[in-house]
């Protein structure tokens, strides 16, 4: 390869990255707003775990960006120092913790989509990704197995928690086809070996959901799917707000050190 | 499977690690939960790789500080790599380890099929660590550190942390 081609390649690998980190982080930042606000400390800590987990899978995504990116880039400077632009999560992990529901609601989306991601990348060609995918899945799975049990729980449980998670379930499904809709970047990666074939797992998704929903007694069926682009770096109204408490403190005291 | 313990023969080394403990568990040393991965001595100098237990245990740093400090102390110098492949698995903890968290506490791991079958399907289990009954339910799947969930002895009435099961 030429050094032109490498450095291309290097920039997609980035952008990459950035979508399988982005994801993690913005969502491990929702959950991190719940410490010491759980409904009860159970489920308090658990979330909390949760976003230390999400956060740790962060950090070796960013390290690895750091090193594609070179120069005086790092993990810190990468999760910090971008603008709202700049970050490719998908909208459902920034929709706000309205209520539990929401909460739970939204991480059983990401975790029953996370876990077939996960599953596909265990085979990348890019080894750091794949050794990133081999640990984080384990995590993922209790994740997935806390998220489905709390979805059933409130959708088959009372009138109220029902109603309450329907809801939930009627805002936050439609962001999920985002997931699916294959960018640039991720065709190119699935091309190249190195990302996951969004068709595989949107097959398991699908397939997780369908039996978590149905046994939680929702609704979805009917829901249209909403036009997202967080990978294109279109975000909602919500990333603004994170972003604005998120990075606080590097932009108030820059290179701040603890 | 890569092999699960690496073996050092040099005796001096081997209790240096043996000295330095998890942080958050403190009756285990990292040679007994397992996550010293790679050891190269050349005279002072030691090359050593670690693996993490979770992705964002909060203790790899402060057992990256210790194991430095540990070896400073007996004059050597150490070059510590974090490594994520092969990931952490709980079948790691040494019996050493597994014997050492059930005095402390903790319930050791159990395999993958009874730890889901106690987590998910409240399958009675896990053994009380105080009065060893298995009349015991969990409390919490999130304990006071994500390895852990949180349960209590039915019996005895003991609040008490398992260890859960990582494959």
């Amino acid at each position: 390869m030429t050094d032109q081609q490498t450095a291309n390649s290097d920039n997609k690998l980035y952008e990459y990255l950035l979508m399988l980190g982005d994801n993690s982080m913005i969502l491990g930042h929702r959950l991190s707003e719940l410490c010491g606000h759980g409904p009860t400390l159970e489920t308090d800590i658990a979330l909390t775990n949760m976003s230390l987990d999400l956060f740790g899978q962060v950090r070796s995504y960013f390290q690895l960006a750091a090193k594609v990116k070179g120069g005086e880039s790092t993990e810190d400077s990468i999760a910090f120092l971008r603008y709202e632009r700049d970050y490719r999560n998908t909208l459902l992990v920034e929709q706000p913790n309205t209520h539990f529901g929401y909460v739970i609601g939204r991480q059983f989306l990401f975790d029953a989509f996370h876990f077939p991601l996960l599953q596909q990348l265990q085979k990348s060609k890019n080894t750091d990704i794949a050794a990133i995918a081999h640990k984080s899945i384990k995590e993922s799975a209790y994740h997935l197995r806390f998220s489905s049990e709390w979805v059933k729980r409130l959708g088959a449980g009372t009138a109220e928690s029902h109603e309450k998670m329907q809801e939930a379930i009627n805002h936050l499904f439609p962001f999920t086809n985002e997931f699916f809709v294959e960018s640039n970047i991720e065709r190119e990666m699935k091309e190249a070996g190195i990302g996951a074939d969004l068709k595989l797992v949107e097959e398991q998704f699908t397939q997780k959901v369908e039996q978590v929903l149905a046994d939680a007694t929702m609704e979805y069926k009917e829901l249209k799917p909403r036009m997202a682009q967080g990978k294109q770096g279109l975000h909602s109204e919500q990333l603004g707000f994170i972003l604005s408490n998120f990075q606080y403190m590097q932009r108030a005291y820059p290179n701040m050190q603890w | 499977m890569v092999d699960q313990q690496i073996e050092i023969k040099d005796a001096k080394i081997k209790s240096i690690l043996t000295s330095v403990c998890d942080p958050e568990i403190p009756v285990l040393s990292i040679m007994d939960m397992g996550i010293v991965r790679f050891i190269e001595i050349n005279g002072t100098d030691i090359n050593l790789k670690i693996t993490p237990t979770y992705s964002g245990c909060p203790a790899m740093d402060s057992i990256a500080d210790d194991i430095r400090a540990a070896f400073k102390k007996e004059g050597y110098t150490t070059n510590i790599e974090l490594i994520l492949a092969p990931a952490w698995s709980t079948d790691w903890i040494t019996l050493n380890g597994r014997a050492r968290l059930e005095e402390y506490g903790i319930a050791p791991p159990m395999n993958e099929e009874a730890d889901k079958m106690a987590l998910i399907d409240g399958v009675k289990l896990v053994k009380c660590t105080r009065c060893k009954s298995t009349n015991t339910k969990m409390v919490s799947q999130f304990g006071s550190t994500a390895c852990k969930a949180l349960f209590q002895c039915e019996d005895c009435l003991e609040p008490f942390d398992y260890f859960k099961c990582l494959k």
